[in-house]
C-alpha cells in the first residue's frame, strides 16, 4: 500500500499522520510541506547594500550579520585601500547554507559615498544602480521568450550608516534617504554605537527619529504596508526601535567562560549579540530571521511595480516613442526624473 | 560608474546566522494570502465528475443539479472557499456540460480549449497592465485537468483521443477511468494498458508525477506507473466492521472508496492534493501559462529582435499598436461621417435642385394660367362689346321698327284715311 513506499525515503516527509487516518482528512494542508520542499529546493536570492563613509565598520557589520567573510573588503588580497575620487558601486556574491536552506547573498558596497569634499547629489549613482536593477528585470519580465525564473538582481534592502555624532542627521544624511526612500527599503543603523552612552544613544535616536519625521522620510518598515493589525503592532515596536544602535566585529572573546563576538577595550569586552551592549541582535533579527521575506515581497511587489508604471507611463508620453538608452541600461530622462 | 557582481561562490558560515528560517518566512506569507487550485473534469454525461469532486474534498459541492438541456457543450464553473488546519484554499471545479451528448462531436474541444485559454489571457491581460496588482489577483488558471474515460473495457473513445490531444499543450491532464467499479480487476489491468499504449501512440502528454525531488522521487515515479486512475466516488457511508466508510453497496458486495485493493481513490487524492499540488500550479504557470503567452504575442507580432531594436516595452508597443487600431478606427468612423455628410449635402443639393423646378414650373404654369386668363377675360370682353354693339343694334333696329311701324300705322292711317277720303 501507499504508506510502504513513503517508509523507503532517506529523508522523513514531515506529514501529520494521524491526521491522514482520520476520517474526512483531505490533506490541502499538505501544500505547505510541497511549498516548503520547493523553496529548499530553488533556494534564496537576498541583496543588501551598505552605504555609508568609510571607516563606519560597513564590511564588519556584514561579516558579523553573516556570520563570514561576505563583503568586498574582507575577500581582496593586496590591492590597497584607497578612499576613490568618485562614489563606485561593487557587488560580490556567495552562496551560502544553513540546514539544507541554500541562499545566493550579494553585498553591494558603495565606497567613496559621504568622502569627498563637494557631496552634492551623492546619492545619484547609487540610485542610479538601484533603477538599472529594476530595469534590468523590467527586460527580462517583457521578453517574449522569458526565463522559468528571472534572476534577481534588485536590491532588497539598504543599510544607510549614521556616524555616531550624537546631534542629528546631518544633510548628507537626509538628503540621501530622503531621496532613496522612495525607490528602496532603507534600514538606518547608527554605527560604531560603543562609543555613545545608553543616554546618548536614546537622545540620538530620539533626534534622529524626529528628524525623519520632520522630512517625510519612510524607512522600513514602512507604515503605509503594514497589511493588518497584528502585522502593525509588531512593526511598531520595530519603528520605536530604529535606528538600530550597532557594533560589529568578526572577534570572537572569552567572556564569562563563553566565547562571544566582541570589540575588546582597556575598559571592557563590548558583546555584540548582548542586547544590553548594543542592537545588534535586533537588527539581525529583523533582516535575515523575521522580515527577510517581507523585505524581498515590498521590493518587488511595491518599489518595483512603482518603478514599472514610472518607466512604462513615461514611454507613453514620450513624442517619438523610443527614448534613447545608456549603455547602462537607464534611459536618459531618468536622470531628469529622479531630481525629485 | 558600477562593476558587475562577481561570481558567487560558496563559503562556510561561522556560526548560525538564521536565515534557515526562510522556507518558513515565506510558509507563513503564503498562509496568510491563501491558496488557489482550480480543476478542471472533462467526461461524458454521468461519469461521476460531481460525485468524485465531492469524494475528493469531502464536501457537497453543487446545490442544483446541472442541466443537461443546452446544445453543445458548456462550462460551469464554482468556486468554493475550504479550509484545513491553517490552510484557506479558494478551489474552482469547472465541469464541462454536455460533452458527448452531441451527435456530431467535432468541435466538442472546442469550448473546452476556449475556456482555457480566457484564464490565460485574464491572467495575460493582468501582467500586461501598467498599474497591476499581481499578488491579490485571483488566479483561474486550470492547474489540473481530470480526464474522465468510460469504463468501457475496450479502448479509448475517439473524441477521448482527439480531445486530449487538443488540451495536452494548454494544461496538466491526469486520465482517471470513471465508475472502475464497472470493470473486473483483470479487464480493468488490460484497459489501463490499452489506454496507456494508445496514448503513447498517439503522442498525448499526459502529466507527469515528478521525479526529480528525492523526496518524493519514488512515490510519484510509482504512481505514474499506476496511471489512469481506476476511481470510485461515493458520498454516501456504509458500516464495515466497526468504522463508517464511504462505499458504494451492492447486492454482492460493497466497493469501498478509500480502500486501495478496490481502486485507486487513495492513489488519486494522494498524488493530486497531498503531493502534487504545488507542483501542478507551477508547471501551469511556468510551462502551460508561458507558452501561450509567447504564441500570443507573436501572433500580435512581438518578436525578441537583437537587444538595439527590442522594443522597448511590452506594455507600450502593445498601447502603440491598441491606439494603431483606435488611430485606424477612428480614421474609418471619420471617413464615414465625412461620406455621409457629403451624401448629406449631395441630397440636400438634388432637393433643392427639385425645390427650384418646381418653383419655376409653378411660376410657369402661374404665367401660363394668368395668360389664359386674360386671353379668356379679353375674349369675354370683345364678347361683351360684340353683345354690347349687338344690343345697340338691336335697340336701335327695334326703334326704327317701332318707328317704321309707327309711321306706316300712321301712313297706313293715312293711307287709310286717304283711301277713306
Amino acid at each position: 500500500d501507499i504508506w510502504s513506499l513513503y517508509r523507503n525515503i532517506p529523508t522523513p516527509v514531515a506529514r501529520n499522520e494521524k491526521a491522514s487516518s482520520e476520517l474526512g482528512y483531505v490533506g490541502i494542508d499538505a501544500i505547505l510541506e510541497q511549498m516548503r520542499r520547493k523553496a529548499m529546493k530553488q533556494g534564496f536570492e537576498f541583496n543588501i547594500m551598505v552605504v555609508g563613509q568609510s571607516g563606519l565598520g560597513k564590511s564588519t557589520l556584514m561579516n558579523t550579520l553573516f556570520k563570514s567573510k561576505v563583503s568586498r573588503r574582507s575577500v581582496k588580497t593586496t590591492e590597497e585601500e584607497r578612499i576613490p575620487k568618485t562614489i563606485e558601486i561593487k557587488s560580490i556574491s556567495h552562496d551560502i547554507e544553513e540546514k539544507g536552506v541554500r541562499m545566493k547573498l550579494t553585498v553591494i558596497d558603495t565606497p567613496g559615498f559621504g568622502d569627498q569634499i563637494n557631496n552634492e547629489n551623492c546619492w545619484q549613482p547609487i540610485m542610479k544602480f538601484i533603477n538599472a536593477q529594476y530595469e534590468q528585470y523590467l527586460q527580462e519580465e517583457i521578453n517574449i521568450d522569458r526565463k522559468k525564473k528571472i534572476p534577481d538582481s534588485r536590491v532588497h534592502c539598504c543599510i544607510y550608516f549614521i556616524p555616531p555624532t550624537g546631534h542629528c542627521l546631518r544633510p548628507i544624511d537626509i538628503e540621501f534617504m530622503r531621496h532613496l526612500s522612495k525607490v528602496v527599503n532603507i534600514v538606518p543603523v547608527i554605527a560604531k554605537a560603543d562609543t555613545l552612552t545608553l543616554e546618548e544613544r536614546d537622545f540620538f535616536k530620539q533626534k534622529v527619529r524626529e528628524d525623519l519625521r520632520a522630512n517625510e522620510i519612510d524607512i522600513y518598515p514602512q507604515k503605509e504596508f503594514d497589511e493588518d493589525a497584528e502585522d502593525r503592532m509588531i512593526n511598531e515596536k520595530i519603528r520605536e526601535m530604529i535606528p538600530f544602535a550597532v557594533v560589529g566585529s568578526d572577534q570572537e572573546y572569552q567572556v564569562n567562560g563563553k566565547r562571544l563576538l566582541g570589540r575588546k577595550t582597556r575598559w571592557g569586552t563590548v558583546e555584540v549579540e548582548n542586547t544590553t551592549h548594543c542592537e545588534f541582535a535586533y537588527l539581525r533579527d529583523l533582516l535575515i530571521r523575521t522580515h527577510m521575506q517581507n523585505i524581498k515581497d515590498i521590493t518587488s511587489s511595491i518599489h518595483y511595480e512603482m518603478y514599472r508604471v514610472r518607466r512604462l507611463n513615461e514611454n507613453n508620453m514620450h513624442p517619438n516613442g523610443q527614448p534613447t538608452i545608456h549603455a547602462n541600461g537607464v534611459p536618459e530622462h531618468e536622470v531628469l526624473s529622479n531630481e525629485m | 560608474g558600477f562593476e558587475p557582481g562577481e561570481g558567487a561562490r560558496a563559503i562556510p558560515l561561522s556560526g548560525h546566522v538564521g536565515f534557515d528560517s526562510m522556507p518558513d518566512q515565506l510558509v507563513n506569507k503564503s498562509v496568510n494570502h491563501g491558496f488557489c487550485f482550480n480543476i478542471l473534469c472533462v467526461g461524458e454525461t454521468g461519469l461521476g465528475k460531481s460525485t468524485l469532486m465531492d469524494t475528493l474534498f469531502n464536501t457537497k459541492f453543487e446545490g442544483e443539479p446541472t442541466q443537461h438541456n443546452q446544445p453543445g457543450v458548456q462550462l460551469k464553473s464554482n468556486t468554493y472557499e475550504l479550509q484545513e488546519s491553517n490552510v484557506r484554499l479558494k478551489l474552482t471545479v469547472v465541469n464541462t456540460v454536455g460533452f458527448g451528448d452531441q451527435i456530431n462531436k467535432e468541435d466538442s474541444y472546442k469550448s473546452i480549449v476556449e475556456f482555457i485559454d480566457t484564464q490565460f489571457e485574464a491572467y495575460l491581460q493582468e501582467e500586461l497592465k501598467i498599474k497591476r496588482t499581481l499578488h491579490s489577483y485571483h488566479d483561474t488558471r486550470i492547474h489540473a485537468c481530470l480526464y474522465f474515460i468510460a469504463p468501457t473495457g475496450h479502448s479509448l473513445k475517439s473524441l477521448d483521443l482527439v480531445t486530449m490531444k487538443k488540451l495536452d499543450s494548454k494544461v496538466n491532464i491526469i486520465p482517471i477511468v470513471a465508475k472502475s467499479d464497472a470493470i473486473s480487476k483483470s479487464e480493468l489491468a488490460k484497459f489501463k494498458i490499452k489506454i496507456t499504449s494508445e496514448l503513447v501512440s498517439n503522442g498525448v502528454q499526459i502529466y507527469q508525477f515528478p521525479t526529480d525531488d528525492e523526496t518524493v522521487a519514488e512515490i510519484n515515479s510509482t504512481m505514474n506507473g499506476h496511471l489512469p486512475f481506476a476511481v470510485v466516488g461515493s458520498t454516501e457511508e456504509v458500516k464495515i466492521g466497526n468504522k463508517m466508510v464511504r462505499a458504494r453497496q451492492y447486492p454482492w458486495g460493497t466497493v469501498q472508496v478509500e480502500n486501495e485493493n478496490h481502486c485507486d481513490f487513495v492513489k488519486l487524492r494522494e498524488m493530486l492534493i497531498r503531493v502534487n499540488m504545488e507542483d501542478l500550479r507551477e508547471q501551469t504557470h511556468t510551462r502551460h501559462y508561458e507558452l501561450y503567452r509567447r504564441c500570443k504575442l507573436e501572433e500580435m507580432g512581438f518578436k525578441d529582435t537583437d537587444p538595439d531594436s527590442k522594443p522597448f516595452s511590452l506594455q507600450e508597443t502593445y498601447e502603440a499598436k491598441r491606439n494603431e487600431f483606435m488611430g485606424e478606427l477612428q480614421k474609418k468612423e471619420e471617413e464615414m461621417r465625412q461620406m455621409f455628410v457629403q451624401r448629406v449635402k449631395e441630397k440636400e443639393a438634388e432637393l433643392k435642385e427639385a425645390e427650384k423646378e418646381l418653383h419655376e414650373k409653378f411660376d410657369r404654369l402661374k404665367k401660363l394660367h394668368q395668360d389664359e386668363k386674360k386671353k379668356l377675360e379679353d375674349k369675354k370682353k370683345s364678347l361683351d362689346d360684340e353683345l354690347n354693339s349687338f344690343k345697340q343694334k338691336k335697340t336701335a333696329a327695334e326703334l326704327l321698327q317701332a318707328q317704321t311701324q309707327q309711321a306706316g300705322s300712321s301712313s297706313t292711317l293715312k293711307k287709310d284715311k286717304e283711301r277713306k277720303k
